[in-house]
């Protein structure tokens, strides 16, 4: 029997599920200070308000600090290898399309070694919620650049800094389709909450990238948002339908010069020529344009670049399976016997 | 006008017990579907049979070029027809570098039936023919039909209002119908294959229909067919019977075990020769809760498997060589994690990129080694294409009873090659055992590691499951509960375990059958697509009263149990293969004995006369 995907699910009433019911019975062990902390935080604070039975969230994640993370949510976990955690939350879904999946993945788990699956999972729009936890740097391993190092960045294994420029995890997930993609901060934990939400309620894949700090390897990562005070002056908050404002008083905007960013001082004059977000639009232009700016050039977006609505892959393999079975009864016997059978006698 | 009928005919008949015969010609000609036609209506005659297509991976090499040949042979007759055969009787080639590709497997005076209109001077060069073996006495030993096929068909065709170019796609059917003469193969189930596969293109379903009796025709009426050829029905079991390739068998077998198990398949693979037609076939019966993806990479089809059978379904991939590689990671995750998981591995040629289209069995080391780490995994092999029906299957049933990786090796023999396939009775296959919660498990709250006491399988509890909820993954776990453990004692533990209930599929093998005396001088043990060649070899050696006996082997990993006492019995054991000896080596040190190995790496199977002679030797 295939079971049919919940058009509405039950009310946090219903289902009557606290935080307690999801901190597993494991010791954390991440380092202390590390981002980790909070994100965990946020999600089992989450979880029990979304309404859906404990038993039907999963967490799949690969390898690396973050991939730990399912050890320590009191749900069905699964701690994969590395950079697979896309494909393997892919079958999971393929199997049991009710589930809620969530993939909790690194800056070099899911952009380094599973860069492939992570595009492939976006583009499909696998109805899965995909946490990237970006320090920019390979804490497990003790200390190597990872792929969104900054260029020129003196690790271990670049002794005399980087010669790779970084990927830019926004825009890959933008350019492979992804139909949610959004960006929060581990110190923002009242932001980070309420994205995490909006990525829950996403059908479809959404991509989440947490800009979080490593203590130990990467101590000071994305300062310039994860410091209260400079996320103030530094961080731009992405609000549907609202401008492009950020700065101490509220008085820097973004506008259009051309077809690149530019900062303004906001006055009665450019007031209207400040870009007004949009996380519907059909196309993906203005959240490429968002996704590209970076400091110290611009302020770092934050919020919900995009999400809009696309039919999701598990539910198309549903549905060609019920469309085969209006077509063809399932007759095992007659499927085994092929086009031409034939007959043989007794001679 | 009514088509010439195969009983009325005036020639003479002659009646043959066995033939045969090779269709050859260019990679656009359509030898493949002329073979496989053929093969279909020789089932339909009630012959024995198996076929061996053999083709480039090249999709369209140059025309008329020796690397461009794409054949298809078939090896019928009226008794049991274990191999494609060794050495052509019949040869029909397209062109002269088909000729030149079969020369080397031509019985001496064998039937060569030519198609006149392409021994041309371009033609000949392009085969690397210095002069013109239609001239120059080369073939005079041999029984020459030449024939301007190019010509006869498009005659035959002049009234249609199609292209040259699509008249001349046409002569495939010209051959069809001249071999079907030949052989006494009925016309009719032709006839309406055509009209049905052709049934959105009435015009092309006319020019084939036509061309096919053109052939026929021509060879009822010409001089140079004076005789026609009965062979008649073999002793077959009694039944139906279909006729099916190995990769037709494996997919079958996929959706035979979804629904015997009661639970949807999940089938996931990345494209590659020759195990895509696998994933084809899956594509095609959705009906049956079928879900296939078709996976960014080899390691995403393995991954997406194993999260398939993580949550609940049956979770299968199938790949080649190159694929396997990189699945092993994600096959120890499975035994680790201690999920069932079938991979299939329809072996080709390698290293590396290798011989895509060929065979070989030298994935067997790989399959039971391959992986770092204590990594024991159960490994079958099939032994003809229906076996890989029954060698899937058992793989979903064991994978599932025993939460393991079960790793089928198939080749390109098998995977392309067809036979008859005398089709099960679902009802009778075997039953599927879902290792459960035991309520021992239970009481003292839920151990995801407590293990069956019989089979040692761990609980298969997907989530979706109240109260059960726990975490899985590849970090060793702690005997019983399953917590992430570095304990050195329990690693061990955890690996002795792991080796143990693999061990524990022993009882789940049938006792080997002995084809021959139960002891003597010599045995044949042969794994795979060598069963064929093995057996038609070892009855012509028994034939002449010589000492051997045989036994083929499906479960490579754990071995039988009755394998090595069987072996002690005899007094020489012989090992063929298509590799440099793995089963070989594996024996030899089980049994602290010198084996004798037969081995074969040209990406071609056994000759019934390579492993007789071997045989001969030792006897």
């Amino acid at each position: 029997m295939i079971e049919h995907l919940p058009e509405d699910r039950p009310s946090a009433a219903s289902v009557g599920l606290s935080r307690k019911d999801f901190i597993s019975d494991q010791e954390v062990r991440w380092c202390p200070g590390c981002g980790d902390y909070a994100i965990l935080a946020q999600m089992q604070k989450l979880l029990p308000t979304l309404g859906i039975p404990r038993e039907r969230f999963v967490m799949i994640s690969g390898i690396g600090c973050s991939s730990r993370f399912p050890y320590y949510v009191n749900t069905y976990g699964f701690h994969t290898i590395h950079g697979r955690a896309p494909a393997v939350a892919t079958g999971v879904k393929a199997a049991q399309p009710e589930l809620s999946v969530w993939v909790i993945t690194g800056d070099g788990d899911g952009l380094s070694i599973g860069g492939n699956h992570l595009i492939h999972s976006l583009r499909r729009n696998v109805d899965v919620k995909i946490l990237l936890f970006d320090n920019r740097i390979y804490g497990l391993t003790k200390g190597q650049y990872s792929p969104t190092s900054e260029l020129g960045k003196r690790t271990k294994s670049s002794p005399m800094g980087t010669i790779e420029p970084p990927v830019h995890p926004v825009e890959v997930a933008l350019g492979a389709e992804a139909t949610f993609v959004a960006r929060a901060v581990d110190t923002d934990m009242p932001h980070l909450g309420e994205v995490l939400l909006r990525a829950a309620r996403h059908r479809g894949t959404a991509f989440v990238h947490i800009l979080q700090n490593c203590p130990v390897f990467n101590n000071g990562a994305f300062a310039s948002v994860r410091d209260r005070a400079q996320r103030l002056e530094h961080g731009l908050y992405l609000r549907h339908g609202e401008p492009l404002v950020f700065g101490k008083h509220q008085d820097l905007g973004i506008v259009l010069e051309g077809l690149a960013p530019k900062i303004v001082t906001i006055t009665p004059d450019n007031r209207d020529r400040v870009l007004i977000h949009d996380e519907q639009a059909s196309e993906p232009t203005l959240a490429f344009l968002l996704s590209r700016m970076t400091y110290p050039e611009f302020p770092i977006p934050l919020g919900i670049f995009r999400a809009i609505q696309k039919p999701t892959y598990e539910r198309a393999l549903i549905e060609q399976v019920e469309e085969a079975r209006r077509q063809m009864a399932p007759d095992l016997t007659a499927l085994l016997s092929g086009p031409e059978p034939w007959e043989v006698d007794r001679p | 006008m009514p088509m010439p009928d195969a009983i009325t005919s005036s020639k003479p008949t002659q009646e043959l017990a066995a033939v045969t015969i090779r269709f050859a010609g260019d990679s656009g000609d359509g030898m493949q579907l002329t073979g496989e036609r053929f093969a279909a209506v020789t089932a339909l005659a009630g012959n024995d049979f198996q076929t061996l297509p053999d083709f480039p991976a090249e999709i369209r090499a140059p025309a008329g070029t020796l690397s461009g040949v794409s054949g298809f042979q078939i090896h019928l007759g009226s008794h049991r027809i274990t191999t494609p055969g060794d050495r052509i009787d019949v040869l029909v080639a397209m062109n002269p570098a088909a000729l030149k590709t079969a020369w080397p497997a031509l019985k001496s005076g064998a039937m060569l039936i030519l198609n006149d209109n392409t021994f041309t001077e371009a033609d000949l060069k392009k085969a690397s023919y210095e002069s013109n073996p239609l001239d120059d006495g080369s073939l005079d030993t041999f029984d020459i039909r030449r024939l301007p096929m190019n010509r006869l068909t498009e005659e035959a065709l002049a009234a249609l209002p199609l292209s040259p170019k699509e008249k001349d796609r046409c002569k495939n059917f010209f051959v069809l119908g001249l071999v079907s003469w030949l052989y006494t193969r009925p016309i009719e189930p032709t006839q309406a294959w055509i009209e049905k596969k052709f049934s959105r293109s009435p015009e092309l379903a006319r020019a084939n229909a036509l061309a096919f009796e053109a052939g026929y025709r021509l060879a009822e009426t010409s001089d140079l067919f004076p005789i026609r050829y009965v062979i008649p029905k073999a002793p077959i079991q009694p039944g139906r019977y279909r006729k099916i390739t190995g990769n037709e068998a494996a997919a079958l077998a996929c959706v035979a075990a979804g629904q015997r198990a009661g639970k949807p398949v999940v089938f996931a693979s990345y494209p590659i020769t020759p195990a895509s037609d696998i994933l084809h076939e899956l594509a095609r019966h959705k009906q049956f809760d079928m879900r296939t993806i078709q996976a960014e990479d080899e390691i995403a089809a393995a991954c997406a498997a194993i999260g398939a059978s993580y949550a609940g379904s049956v979770g299968v991939t199938a790949t080649s060589g190159p694929g396997l590689d990189l699945k092993t990671e994600a096959i120890g995750l499975a035994v680790m994690a201690e999920l069932p998981l079938v991979v299939i591995d329809v072996q080709r040629g390698g290293p590396s990129t290798g011989l895509p289209t060929k065979t070989e069995q030298a994935d067997l080391l790989q399959a039971l080694h391959g992986r770092h780490g204590e990594c024991p995994v159960v490994v079958l092999a099939a032994s003809t294409p229906g076996d890989c029906f029954f060698t899937v299957y058992e793989a979903c049933r064991l994978a599932i009873k025993y939460m393991t990786p079960v790793i089928v090796l198939s080749d390109a023999f098998l995977a392309n090659g067809a036979e008859p396939w005398r089709i099960p009775d679902v009802a009778a296959l075997p039953e599927f055992e879902i290792p459960q919660v035991s309520e021992q498990t239970s009481s003292t709250g839920f151990h995801p590691y407590a293990r069956d006491a019989m089979t040692l399988a761990r609980p298969w509890v997907p989530p979706g499951t109240p109260g059960l909820e726990h975490r899985i993954g590849g970090l060793e776990k702690e005997h019983v509960t399953g917590n992430v453990s570095y304990d050195p004692v329990n690693h061990e533990t955890m690996v002795a375990y792991r080796a143990e209930k693999i061990q524990r599929v022993t009882a789940d093998i049938p006792p080997l059958t002995i084809h021959g005396s139960p002891e003597g001088a010599v045995l044949v043990i042969g794994w795979g697509s060598t069963w064929g060649a093995i057996t038609a070899a070892v009855e012509q050696a028994q034939q002449e009263g010589r000492a051997v006996s045989s036994l083929h082997v499906r479960h490579l990993h754990p071995l039988p149990c009755d394998l090595l006492e069987i072996a002690r019995r005899f007094e020489t054991i012989m090992v063929p293969e298509l590799n440099t000896g793995h089963l070989q080596g594996l024996l030899q040190t089980r049994l602290l004995r010198k084996i004798h190995g037969l081995h074969k790496i040209q990406g071609q199977p056994f000759l019934q006369s390579e492993i007789y002679e071997a045989i001969a030797r030792l006897t």
